[in-house]
């Protein structure tokens, strides 16, 4: 292939991301312009990049910061989100990390049935399963509760699987020479194993937090009283038709990605390597 | 002594550390999934419980409004599958050639969408995709001289909102899946096809999208899941659980208005396992035609 049509090609191929880019930031560059605006705009208007400088104020942002009555309440979801993100990440991270490791390091008859059960689980997805178990939290008392949230989703297959993927290279001499030197098995598991997992538990604990962080629908199921709501239940009593608090929604949805965002930006090998596990040998 | 030797003991310990599991396994999953089975045969009202056999889903059968939903799933499903799969596969490939500059830059755009709560970016879109003429859809519209649109009224209309919404939060997602699994194609395969003369597209078609089969195979089975129990995007679209002539309603939807709004938990578990059931088949149909069972055989 002669240069110039190679550029030529290399330029064509940027510009086609490029494109594809501006497409997808589009919806959020609209909001966060959006943001500077009067929420009731975005009621007689829609949402649309608007260009118009003149009417963008910090009121919304100093709305929310204002300590009010709204602010509170939303800064109110926001560490709950995070106490539940935090809680349900440590604990997810903890167990998927034991039982993947009683799945990978030793030999026993029943390993390949313990294994499927794991990949059985995610044949069936969780919004069938949502209202059996809502009936279930009912009967146990764990309505409104961040053990009714929490517990159902500890087990996660595919943080599991992707664990397993991780140790099944690992080598398993290792063991052995922890049990010569008079460790226990749990000793093993946590002094010699654990840190050589700590890539695994990065990437993981990322994808979970953000699982956590984001997730609505369980949430809104379990959490009755108001002092509970996580951000994306919160923001969605914000929802109503007379849109009165869209000031408040605006600039608090907008914050809201913010964590994440920065999360994202320090870690986002992590975010691929976690997401993608699955994809080449599942 | 006792206690202490089951920590040494190399055949206590797997069961131990996999007892979470198991626990798991017992509560939040046989046990829900086997009452879900035991009310769609029940009729639940509180304090009275009835068995009514297959009334349930003889009710479904005559149910126009789960057959709205049945079509909404399911066109949803196939357009999504359709438009998720190979416009991500060829940017994948686009993005593994050496022709592209500041890669990470682009990734990293495509993949914010993934981020964001389907709150957040529901509230977005519809805004967007408001009727009002200032609306970005109806302002676009009216670039290319068209009459704005009641996007979220109508049937057509509607599935490209939501649709919009799909493809906007999952191209970029879909796009990593499929490089990763071009990462793993061996380069030489390439390099040979090149010295015989191949051109670039018998290289995609021979080489690449065979090789792919097994990232390809994931991502649909995954989609046709993801696809099928849609519920928040359509909530979110229509402020709540309700669009006008059920035009977003989605099997899991109708799900949710009868077994949390109605509390007709019986009925709803039928809706459940209906929509379990065609995810199962049209997986397993999915991996037949794609010989993946076959290649456990061998």
């Amino acid at each position: 292939m002669n240069i110039n049509k190679k550029k030529l090609l290399s330029t064509v191929s940027t510009a086609v991301f490029a494109i594809l880019s501006l497409l997808v930031l589009f919806p959020v560059l609209a909001g966060f312009l959006a943001s500077f605006r009067p929420g009731r705009e975005l009621i007689r208007r829609g949402l649309s990049i608007n260009l118009d400088f003149s009417t963008m104020s910090f009121s919304n942002y100093t709305y929310l910061f204002s300590w009010n009555a709204d602010s509170k309440k939303y800064f109110m979801w926001f560490k709950n989100s995070m106490v539940l993100t935090l809680l349900s990440v440590v604990l997810t991270l903890i167990i998927c990390y034991f039982v993947a490791y009683g799945l990978t390091m030793y030999n026993y008859r029943l390993k390949n049935v313990l294994f499927f059960l794991v990949i059985a689980t995610m044949m069936v997805p969780f919004e069938i399963l949502m209202l059996p178990l809502y009936q279930e939290m009912i009967d146990l008392k764990l309505i409104d509760t961040t053990a009714g949230v929490i517990l159902p989703g500890l087990c996660s297959a595919s943080t599991i699987f992707f664990f397993r993927q991780y140790m099944v290279s690992l080598p398993k001499e290792l063991l052995d020479a922890g049990r010569i030197d008079g460790a226990t098995e749990f000793g093993i598991c946590v002094k010699i194993m654990m840190p050589l997992t700590k890539p695994a538990f990065a990437a993981m604990g990322i994808l979970c937090a953000m699982g956590s962080w984001n997730n609505m629908l369980w949430p809104m199921m379990v959490y009755r009283s108001s002092h509970q709501f996580t951000l994306p239940i919160g923001l969605n009593t914000l929802l109503t038709p007379y849109g009165n608090n869209y000031d408040l929604l605006i600039a608090g949805s907008m914050f809201a990605i913010l964590p994440v965002l920065i999360v994202f930006l320090c870690f986002q090998n992590y975010f691929i390597e976690g997401m993608t596990a699955g994809a080449v040998k599942g | 002594m006792k206690i202490k030797r089951i920590f040494y003991s190399q055949k206590a310990a797997p069961f131990l550390f996999v007892l979470p599991f198991l626990l798991s396994f017992t509560v939040f999953w046989i046990y829900p999934l086997f009452s879900t089975v035991k009310m769609s045969f029940q009729s639940i009202l509180p304090g009275q419980i009835e068995w009514i056999g297959l009334t349930n889903y003889e009710k479904l059968l005559k149910d126009t409004t789960f057959h709205t939903a049945i079509r909404n799933s399911l066109t949803y499903m196939f357009f999504s599958i359709a438009l998720l799969i190979p416009f991500p596969m060829f940017f994948a490939v686009l993005m593994d050639s050496n022709l592209v500059k500041a890669k990470g830059l682009w990734k990293g755009a495509l993949y914010l969408p993934a981020l964001t709560s389907v709150v957040i970016s529901g509230t977005l879109f519809r805004l967007m995709f408001s009727e009002l003429p200032t609306g970005q859809m109806n302002v676009f519209l009216s670039f290319l001289g068209k009459a704005p649109i009641p996007w979220l009224k109508e049937k057509g209309f509607a599935m490209c909102a939501l649709l919009t919404l799909c493809c906007w939060r999952w191209t970029g997602v879909n796009m990593l899946y499929f490089l990763s699994g071009l990462k793993s194609i061996d380069t030489t395969l390439y390099e040979s096809a090149s010295i015989d003369g191949a051109s670039a597209w018998n290289k995609f078609r021979y080489i690449t999208i065979p090789l792919l089969r097994p990232t390809t195979i994931y991502v649909l089975t995954i989609s046709v899941y993801a696809g099928l129990s849609m519920f928040l995007e359509s909530f979110m679209l229509w402020a709540g659980n309700s669009s006008p002539k059920n035009i977003g309603l989605t099997i899991v939807g109708y799900l949710y208005k009868r077994g949390i709004e109605k509390n007709q938990m019986g009925y709803a578990s039928a809706v459940g396992l209906t929509l379990l059931g065609m995810a199962l088949i049209i997986n397993v149909i999915q991996l037949i035609l794609n010989g993946t069972f076959k290649k456990e055989e061998n």
